[in-house]
């Protein structure tokens, strides 16, 4: 995984409330195998009409946003199925943080899986940030992971928190299940205990 | 004697599969059973295989095909050949790495949700995990069980763990009686037109109350099943007689002896009296009404006598704004009678409805009656045994004779990954979970609703109040 340390980018505004997985990557787009590729697919409810072209006057459609970086949002951003398509979508068009007043769960924790950095501020602060996007490649936007901390293009700094493990994880891209294995004694210990106090438990054999 | 702290049911199971606590909360969790489907995994197994991993516990662990499979001629096989391809992959994954599965010509297979408790695999007190938001309905059996994404499935594949903090404890006691046509279904929508569809984010929801305990499994797995609708991952209710009874003598259950050992565990699950919950929702059960929606997800919903609500008397502008997007992409009018709505398509099936129970309610509206002129109703059995219990009871014919459809197991057009979809402006009385834009196909437009209020829209043509038909 790509660490996220700081990035200074373009914003895209998308002044919408429960934007639903559903909205960020369609079922149909679901059907591959792989990782990589869907962010030509990423909002194409929203970014594509029924011919399948371009709307112009949608956000990521419209310059300097086909090359955002950052992405601001209203409440419950990622609301829905817990297809992780999503922040492949998202990362695959080049968006690595998402600022919200708030998330849903389970896309919240995919974010953090693949390198991108969900910001929760409060709705009027994204909507200030929101309005510094409108300004376009003028008014970039720093996200400092290391200081937690938005920069504004005035150079205001707004403080924002993450959880400790997440962030010492992004910060240094490492991967959660080299992690993990370190700790298999302890799995081994636990299932042992485990066998010992729930020895009815089934194992599945067909 | 030094009191011990009352615990929630929800407390009970985290306590009880923490391998080892980390920092600042997070815990190093085991996971009982791990379900597995074509469309979230081929990744997460393409990663074991890049790092020469192995599956660390395939009896944990069961693979199914639900979202791709068409529901009609699989014999001849599946002809798109994308969804074709994540089908094999699955096939080809868990040959490689030892996984049990059931095939898509078993018949055991179905919607991994129905599935799992049908079949024994879920439990009470157990941590379920799936690639699939709709894990929550496993809560029902008194489990916890959430959706997580594929890195998550990679990780629980490697380990049989998950790395996560606790969830907050939510309380939605249900009380009283429910009317006469209500059902899990309007239960659920209610709730969550309630709390809307984030009242549950950062929480583990317990649904309680009269209402609540006098559900029968099927109605549980449905209340459970839409708690991601009200944002929280996972939804479960706590284990009592009517779980042990629904359990015992599944295939994958404890048998004899040791399911006498089980249920005196399972007995001790339960939160204890006066635990602590950080969020209570109460309802009134008697003021519950059969419940459809009107929008674009699913707390925009109201009682089936209700009205297509009107956006200039709503007071904040991106709201406003929210819902007339939802009327214009539903073809809707502000102050149009619910009743007063046609429906091209009726689609009863998911893993929200599509339960013996779900088809005994639907044929028993559709028995007599016949589908209305111009509209499609298709009728999905949840599982192969589903599909075999309702034609041995006659409920297949009952629905073939009214002119539904009636068809193979699969999540069929609860979202569109499969030949089951709306075309773009269709209306859909639909049994299944989610009304999001383009959820059952690009532009289609979906109703959410219960089983027989579904039939009803299906002989009717229009939504219907149920309690007109019965």
């Amino acid at each position: 995984m790509q660490p996220f340390t700081v990035l200074t980018a373009i914003a895209a505004p998308l002044p919408m409330a429960n934007v639903d997985t559903d909205q960020i990557i369609p079922a149909r787009f679901l059907k591959t195998i792989k990782r990589s590729g869907l962010g030509k697919h990423l909002l194409a409810g929203h970014r594509y009409d029924d011919q399948d072209q371009e709307r112009p006057d949608f956000v990521l459609n419209r310059e300097p946003y086909r090359a955002a970086e950052i992405m601001i949002a209203h409440e419950n951003f990622g609301c829905g199925s817990s297809r992780e398509h999503a922040p492949w979508a998202l990362l695959d068009f080049g968006i690595r943080s998402v600022i919200a007043p708030s998330f849903a769960d389970i896309f919240h924790g995919n974010c953090f899986k693949n390198g991108i950095l969900p910001v929760v501020l409060p709705r009027s602060v994204c909507d200030q940030l929101m309005e510094d996007a409108k300004l376009g490649a003028n008014a970039r936007i720093t996200v400092d992971l290391e200081r937690q901390v938005v920069v504004r293009p005035s150079g205001a700094e707004i403080p924002f928190s993450v959880d400790h493990f997440r962030r010492h994880m992004l910060l240094n891209g490492l991967d959660e299940i080299g992690q993990t294995l370190a700790r298999t004694a302890e799995i081994a210990t636990y299932e042992t205990a485990r066998h010992t106090a729930k020895p009815w438990m089934p194992s599945i054999s067909l | 004697m030094s009191a011990i702290r009352p615990r929630t049911l929800f407390d009970k199971i985290w306590a009880d599969h923490v391998v080892e606590q980390l920092e600042d909360g997070t815990a190093l969790l085991y996971i009982d059973r791990h379900l597995v489907h074509e469309v979230t995994s081929p990744q997460a197994f393409e990663g074991l295989r890049a790092a020469g991993r192995r599956v660390h516990a395939p009896g944990n662990t069961i693979a199914t095909v639900d979202h791709n499979v068409p529901t009609s001629g699989r014999r001849e096989g599946i002809k798109e050949p994308e969804s074709r391809l994540q089908v094999e992959t699955l096939q080809d994954n868990v040959r490689e790495f030892g996984v049990p599965f059931f095939d898509i010509l078993d018949e055991r297979q179905g919607i991994v949700h129905i599935v799992g408790p049908e079949q024994g695999i879920s439990l009470p007190g157990m941590t379920i995990v799936c690639g699939d938001s709709h894990t929550s309905t496993h809560g029902a059996m008194g489990a916890w069980a959430v959706g997580i994404g594929t890195s998550e499935v990679e990780h629980v594949l490697a380990t049989q763990t998950l790395l996560q903090k606790p969830a907050k404890n939510m309380l939605v006691e249900v009380n009283g009686t429910l009317p006469a046509g209500c059902t899990a279904k309007d239960v659920v929508l209610a709730i969550i037109g309630k709390i809307g569809t984030a009242g549950g984010t950062g929480h583990v929801i317990e649904f309680a109350g009269e209402v609540i305990r006098n559900l029968d499994m099927a109605g549980r797995l449905t209340v459970c099943n839409m708690s991601i609708e009200g944002g929280a991952r996972a939804g479960l209710i706590a284990p009592d007689e009517t779980t042990f009874a629904y359990i015992k003598g599944r295939p994958f259950a404890p048998q004899g002896e040791d399911f006498d050992r089980a249920v005196a565990y399972w007995k001790t699950l339960p939160s204890d009296p006066g635990a602590h919950y950080d969020t209570v929702v109460r309802i009134d059960g008697a003021e519950i009404q059969p419940m459809v929606t009107w929008g674009t997800n699913p707390e925009a919903v109201l009682p089936i006598t209700g009205i297509v609500p009107n956006p200039d008397e709503v007071q904040d502008e991106a709201e406003r704004v929210q819902m007339q997007r939802a009327l214009d992409y539903m073809g809707l009018t502000a102050g149009t009678k619910l009743t007063d709505i046609p429906v091209d398509v009726v689609f009863i099936g998911s893993c929200t409805n599509a339960r013996i129970e779900d088809m005994r309610a639907a044929a028993a509206v559709a028995r007599g009656r016949h589908v209305a002129p111009n509209v499609r109703a298709l009728v999905v059995p949840g599982s192969g045994l589903v599909k075999t219990q309702a034609e041995a009871e006659g409920l297949a014919e009952v629905f073939l004779e009214a002119g539904f459809e009636w068809r193979e197991p699969g999540c069929s057009m609860c979202l569109a990954m499969n030949p089951d979809k709306l075309q773009p402006g269709e209306r859909c009385a639909s049994t299944s979970n989610r009304n999001f834009e383009g959820r059952q196909g690009k532009g289609g437009r979906t109703h959410l609703l219960s089983p027989a209020m579904a039939a009803a829209a299906a002989v009717t043509g229009r939504l219907t109040d149920i309690r007109e038909l019965v």
